[in-house]
Parts: structure tokens; sequence; C-alpha cells
């Protein structure tokens, strides 16, 4: 049997000091499946007390930590790692052929301060739990509320540095350890977005890791921050947390759209349409979401005038996006496509990123969002970004490496009955909220007039779909470690560097330091070679 | 009680039909785009599925032009929603000339809304049908959002400041008034209704029941309890300055600078008196932070409103000046 990193020791030692980005890649995969479990758990208590107008199921004080608890798990300690630190990790030093990361001990750190993070957040939940919401809105978090608000606090600011320090750590891989001939715009756009949501990482994430710190200070020893009482400001809390927390919609949809970029190209056996528009729409998403947050802030007391500053930007950010996905679109054109699962998650995320992309217009749009702002449309919008874009993404690119990590092919046919069954409940939980926003219920009720229940019905019978859909890959993915066929080193013909090794790969990655003569998804040189051959 | 499937907010305010047009512009630009990215989508996929002869020579990896075009259409498009938006945002905070005032306050889980006559209501809000009301808001604790669906409106309500919000309603019936803003454990129970009536019936409504005095009769009371007389006297003559006819009008700071005597300037001076202090006058007044509530700011508001708008104050009210 060949050895590659998997079996060359299987000492829990082993795992626990190493420090090979593909075995700390793994360890992100559990852990972070792991509290998507958990946070998935509190959505279905949350979607099942709302199938009735009444709060019957559990109490309100109840509901409140449970959305809480699904908000605070899915943001902080499942969908701002999931792509970078599992997918990133494990495939941008291969995808630049190097061996491994240029700090692989910090990137080892990375992992244990997101686990202390991780277990000091669950410790919150599990020890009395937080009902402040994910965004930990001051007064109420930093002196109304019950529960443990501190642990809370801790466990994301610890979390923080893990991400900082992930974000450091692709920058400098990127900058200083890419093959021999791959120069910038021969790199996977995998990588470009990658290489772009690590400056948001880095100079973002201390502002959150602050602004959590001073909300600790004022609950703790009573320093007047932002409780006017004490003379605070409440609204500084605000521009400070979304100063932070809008830029982390990008660390959460610019690696989606990495992998759908490298998803599209092998799929349909073509180059990607404008490799350098969709390079620098990662960069222009970077740079312009960091100023938006304002957007949040409409009927918050913030000024009228800054809010019309804050619409306009949000109107530019969204054209990158859109542009993106015109690209992708357009990639398919003369290609030669195949219906693997991972492009049905790749269809998927194009249909979803683009209602939710849409629907950003709305909330962008003064005039609209003082009505939908705070209810259900909102709820839904993020959900169709952060799930729909995401995980699809997240999911899709799951299935595509799969075989590169473990050797092993997953089932295709059950793949793709997951990819579909993801998106016909993903759509039915949540394109009914759309309409419950409009018609001006808002978020985070626990009971409700009685003329929302119908939709809600719906959302919530979507949403057992949805969870039926997410335990399947689950199920799958495992029994494929034992029972999978042999992947062999490149099942897909895809002409990343990644495919180019062993599956799994050896140690090293790479017997020889690969050279790069081409650009990034020559598919139309592979095709001409096989149709020669 | 389930009521069955309902899928569209009642439109009754002036500014809900123009929330609702552009909405409807706004799902167009949606159902276009998304119809077209389908559609593309699912065309390629027929057409160029692997093992399907088809033409595929030539393919197209780069078009400047296209991509100029598909950044520029969306572009100016946005720009439009944009504008559009702005616009209708300025009409949504510019409350305009005359309107009736009423005062809110939220708390933990609970409307107090207070009609300047003296009447007082929880959770429930009484309009008449027509005429447009201001709201000026602020909060005893945390911040809660006053919201009603029906009339395509929402503020955020703040501790230790006043925001303000307006509406004329066009329907007569009643609307939901939800708390938008998550406040804790109660509040999916911060709701209310507004009744919106003819204004024959909220004149009757308002005289009925009970014999509330008006706002700025407490008010004054308030100003005379806590001696804020003995230093504003009315004759300019006091260690304070003379309140009346200040209100609305452009006040001097000593730094300086000037500012409109609103609502939240008034306040500020009462819990903060150094923080804005007058041009002309010693910083000798002491706070009242802790011994008035917000309904008692309010009240003393009211009263030194009221003074602006006798004839026979000393200093007749001016407009305000730019600022």
């Amino acid at each position: 049997m060949k050895s590659h990193y998997l079996n060359e020791d299987y000492s829990v030692r082993s795992w626990l000091l190493t420090t090979d980005h593909k075995r700390i890649g793994i360890l992100f995969l559990l852990s972070i499946t792991l509290f998507f479990i958990l946070g998935g758990a509190a959505a279905v208590a949350v979607r099942l007390e709302l199938l009735t107008p009444e709060g019957d199921l559990v109490s309100a004080e109840a509901y409140n930590r449970l959305f809480t608890a699904h908000g605070v798990i899915m943001v902080f300690f499942f969908l701002i790692p999931s792509i970078p630190s599992v997918l990133g990790n494990f495939f941008i030093p291969m995808m630049i052929g190097a061996r491994d990361l240029a700090f692989p001990r910090l990137n080892l750190l990375s992992w244990y301060l997101y686990m202390a993070g991780g277990l000091l957040g669950l410790s919150a939940i599990v020890g009395g739990g937080i009902d402040t919401g994910w965004t930990f809105y001051t007064p109420y978090s930093s002196v109304f509320a019950n529960g443990q608000v501190i642990l809370a606090a801790t466990g994301v600011f610890i979390a923080g540095f893990s991400s900082i320090l992930t974000g450091l750590n692709f920058i400098v891989t990127i900058h200083t350890m890419r093959a021999p001939g791959l120069t910038w715009f021969r790199l996977p756009l995998f990588v470009w977005a990658h290489y772009a949501t690590s400056f948001i990482q880095v100079l973002g994430t201390p502002v959150v890791a602050s602004v959590i710190a001073l909300v600790g200070i004022e609950r703790l020893f009573g320093v007047g921050l932002f409780d006017p009482a004490l003379g605070g400001d409440p609204l500084l809390f605000q521009h400070l947390f979304w100063f932070y927390s809008h830029p982390a919609v990008y660390i959460m949809i610019l690696p989606a759209m990495g992998v759908i970029s490298e998803l599209v190209t092998c799929f349909s056996r073509k180059r990607i349409f404008g490799y350098e528009f969709v390079a620098y729409s990662s960069i222009a998403i970077a740079a312009v979401g960091f100023l938006v947050w304002g957007h949040h802030m409409f009927v918050s007391g913030q000024s009228m005038y800054a809010g019309m500053v804050f619409s306009f930007l949000s109107f530019l950010v969204a054209i990158p996006s859109a542009v993106k996905t015109f690209n992708w679109t357009a990639t398919l054109h003369k290609g030669s496509i195949s219906f693997a699962t991972p492009m049905i998650y790749t269809l998927g995320f194009l249909g979803l990123f683009a209602i939710g992309g849409l629907t950003g217009l709305f909330l962008a749009c003064l005039g609209v969002d003082v009505h939908v702002h705070d209810t259900y449309f909102v709820v839904a919008h993020f959900h169709y970004i952060m799930v729909g874009g995401t995980v699809m993404a997240y999911l899709g690119g799951i299935h595509f490496w799969w075989p590169k990590m473990t050797g092993r092919l997953y089932p295709e046919f059950w793949g793709r009955l997951s990819a579909m069954v993801i998106f016909i409940g993903f759509n039915l939980t949540f394109f009914p909220q759309f309409l419950l926003g409009y018609m001006g219920m808002p978020r985070r009720y626990y009971a409700y007039p009685g003329e929302f229940q119908v939709l809600n019905v719906m959302s919530t019978a979507g949403a057992s779909i949805l969870g039926f859909g997410y335990l399947m890959p689950l199920c799958y993915l495992l029994w494929s470690l034992k029972y999978g066929a042999e992947a062999g080193p490149n099942p897909w013909k895809s002409v990343g560097l990644e495919w180019q090794t062993e599956s799994p790969p050896v140690v090293q990655n790479f017997e020889t330091t690969p050279e790069v003569t081409q650009e990034a998804y020559a598919y139309d040189a592979q095709e001409a070679e096989a149709d020669a051959s | 009680m389930p009521q069955g499937l309902q899928l569209f907010p009642q439109q009754a305010s002036t500014i809900a039909k123009h929330v609702d047009w552009l909405y409807f512009f706004l799902i167009a630009v949606t159902i276009f785009f998304a119809t077209l990215v389908c559609v593309l989508v699912t065309f390629f996929m027929i057409r160029y599925r692997r093992g399907a002869k088809v033409d595929r020579s030539n393919p197209v990896n780069h078009s400047t032009t296209l991509e100029l075009l598909w950044t520029g259409i969306p572009l100016v498009l946005a720009m439009v929603i944009f504008a559009w938006g702005a616009v209708l945002f300025y009409a949504i905070q510019t409350p305009g000339q005359g309107a009736m005032e009423i005062y809110v306050v939220g708390k933990q889980w609970m409307w107090k809304l207070q009609h300047p006559a003296g009447k007082k209501e929880i959770n429930e809000l009484h309009v008449p049908l027509g005429k447009r009301v201001r709201l000026t808001m602020t909060s005893e604790d945390v911040i809660h959002s006053f919201y009603v669906p029906a009339f395509r409106i929402k503020k955020d309500v703040l501790p230790g400041r006043y925001t303000t919000l307006w509406f004329e309603a066009t329907k007569l019936g009643t609307f939901h008034l939800f708390c938008a803003e998550y406040c804790g454990l109660g509040h999916s129970r911060m709701i209310g209704r507004v009744v919106v009536m003819t204004p024959g019936d909220y004149e009757k409504w308002l005289s009925g029941g009970g014999n509330e005095e008006p706002l700025e009769v407490s008010g004054e009371r308030l100003f005379q309890r806590l001696a804020c007389a003995t230093c504003h006297r009315e004759d300019s003559k006091g260690r304070g300055p003379s309140l009346a006819g200040v209100f609305g009008t452009s006040v001097r700071l000593k730094s300086g600078a000037s500012v409109v005597a609103d609502e939240s300037y008034i306040r500020e001076s009462i819990l903060e008196p150094q923080a804005k202090l007058t041009a002309g006058f010693d910083p000798v007044m002491p706070t009242f932070t802790g011994q008035l509530g917000e309904e008692g700011i309010i009240q003393l508001i009211a009263y030194i409103k009221s003074l602006a708008r006798k004839p026979d104050s000393s200093a007749p009210p001016t407009p305000p000046t730019s600022h």
C-alpha cells in the first residue's frame, strides 16, 4: 500500500500535533461538521416552535436562546471557517504546487484557537445559554441580558484569532510559495478568492474582537461605553460590529465563489470566461465591502445622509457579484457539460445566489429597507446568500475534492439526489420567508399573529426536507470511506495542480515540485490532446 | 388562529403605495435577471451537454465588450434604484410642517404613548385619518423599534436620545404595531395596534373618559416643582436663559456654534446642562439625570414648546437661522 498523508501515522498524537495542512484541514472538517450539526439542531427547534402562532413548544426564554445559539454557532463556528479552513487549508498549497502553508505551526495554532473558542461558546450555550442574538446589540447584551454573555463573547473573541492567523498564513503563502511558472494570472480563481478573503480576515476581525471586548468591559465593570445610562452610545456598538460583520459576509461568500469557478470550468471543460474580471471582482468586493456597514443601520437613528452614502456604496458592491454570475454563465457556452454531483451543486448555487444577490438590492434600497428591515425578508435574504450560496458551494467543493482528500469516490446517484433534495428543501424553507417579511413579520418573534401561520408552516415543512438533505451526504460520505470505489489521482480529469498527484496525496504533496507552463483552466488544450490521441 | 393564506400587507398610509411601487419595480428587476440567468444556464446545459453533437469551435474566453456591457447595465440600473430609494427615504424621514405630535416611550416590553392633550395609552395608538402624525420616541432601557407594517414605516427607539417618525393614515381600521428590534424575553409580546379613526371620532375619543390634563400643564407643574423658574425667568434676568420663545429657534452656544432648540437639545440640556451651554451664561445648572423619568422630560419639553407658542411671550419665536 502506498504511503500517503492519512496512513503514514495513525496515532492520536500524530493528528493532534500535526503541522500538515492536509491533516489540519481534516481536523477543521470534523470540527465544523460537529458545529454544523449542533447549529442545525437549534434551527430545527426554532422552526418547530414557529409551526404555530402561539408560543407552545418551548418557553420564550428557551426560544431566544435557541435562535442565538443557531446564529452564533453557524456564523462564527461554521460559516466563517468553513471553506477557508477546510478546503482552503487543504488545497491552496496543492493548487500552487507548495509543500505546505508558509507557517505550518501557526496553522495548527489556528485550529487550537478555533477549538478553544468553539468549546467556550458551546459551554456558554450548555451552561445556561445566551439570548442576545448573534449580533450582541447593546445595551441589551452589555447591561440587560441574563445568561452567559461573557463566556460566549470570549469564545467568539478567541475564534477570531484563528481566523486572523488563517488569513495571514494564506496571504504569505500565496505571495511566496507559488511553484515556478505560476504567475498571479495563472492562479486558480479559488486562490484569488481566498487571497481577497484573507485581507478581510486580517483587517476586519480585530475590530469585532475589540468591540466584543468592549461589551465585556461594560458588562463586567460598568464602564459606560454603549449604555446611555452610563454615558455610552448604543449606536457606536453597531458601527463597530457591522464594520466587521458585514465584510464577514464576504468572508463567507468569496471563497464560495472561488469554489464555483473551479467547478464550473471542470465540468464544462472550458476556460473561465473573463478570468481577469472574475479575479479582480473578488478584490473589488473585498475592498468596497469594508465601506457598506451602515446599510444595517438605515432605521437605527443614523443620520439620513449617512444612510444615503451607505446605500450608494452598497449598490456599488452588488456589481462585481453580478459580473461574476454572468461570467460563470458565459463559461458554460460551448462547453462540454457533464452533471456529476459537484456540478449539480454549482447549478443550485447559481440559482440561489442570483436570488440572494438580487434581494440584496431591496435591502440596499433605502425606501424599501425601512419596511423590510428586521423582518423575515432579511432572514430569507441572508440565508439565500449564506446557505444557498456558501453551503451549496461548500458541499459542491466537498464532493469535488472528496476523492482527492480520501482516495475514494462517493456514490454518484446519492450525491445528485442530495443536491436536488437540498435545493428543493432550501427554497421551500426560505422563499416563503420573503413573503412573510414583506407582510411585516419581524424576525426573532417567538409568537406571531395568526395570519402569518400558513407561510410559517410551509417554511417548517421545507426545513424538514432540507435537514434530511443535509443528513444524506453525512451518511454516504462516511460510507464511501470504506466502500467507495478507488478514485485514482484525477477522476474528474481536472487540470488543477492538486490533481497531478496521488489521491490521497503523499505527505509532501508532490514527489517533485511541479512547473507551471500554462494558464489556469486550460481544458481546451487538454481536450485537444485527448482528441489527438 | 390560522387565518388562511395572505401574501400582501394592507396599504394604509400615504407612504405605503410609494414603497410598494418601488418594491414591484425591484421584483420586476429580480424576475428579469433571475430568469435571464436561469434560461441561459438551462439552454447551455442542454445544448452543450457532454456527448451532444454541436459546434464547439472557437469558444470565447473573454470579451471586453460583453464585460463592459454586463457591468454597465446593472450599474445604471443600480443607480436608478438607489436614487429612487433615496428620494423616497427623504420623504419618509421628513415630516414637514404642521404635524400632530405624539410622544412614544418604549420599555421592556410595552409601548407607552402620550397625546399632547394628555391622553395616555399603552400598546395602542389612536390617530385621526388623513392627518400627519409625528412621533417623538425614546426608550427607557434597551433599543426597540417602532414598526407599523401597514404604514411601511419603522424607526429604532433608542435609550438616551430621541428619534422621530411620521405617517399619515389613509385607511380606517386597526393595524399591527410591532417592536422590530430584538429586546429580550418579551420581544414578541411588545406588540400593539394602531387604531385609525375619523377626525370626529378621534376628537370624541380624546375627550372621552378620565380627565387627564394636557402635557404642557403637567410640564408647567413640574417646572415649578423642580424650581426651574428661579433661574429660567421669563424676564431674561435670571441666571439661566429665558425659555420663552426658545423652542424651534437657533441658539448661540458658548463654544461659538449654534444649535436648533429641538426636543433632543432640550432633553440634553436638562440631563447634561453643560454639554451645549448657551452663550452668555455660566455653567451653574445642575444635572437632572436620575430625578426625571423619560415621561417627566417629555412633559417639560411640552411645556417649553408651549412657551414658544404664546403670543405674549417676551421674545416672539423667530424661524431658525441656517446652521
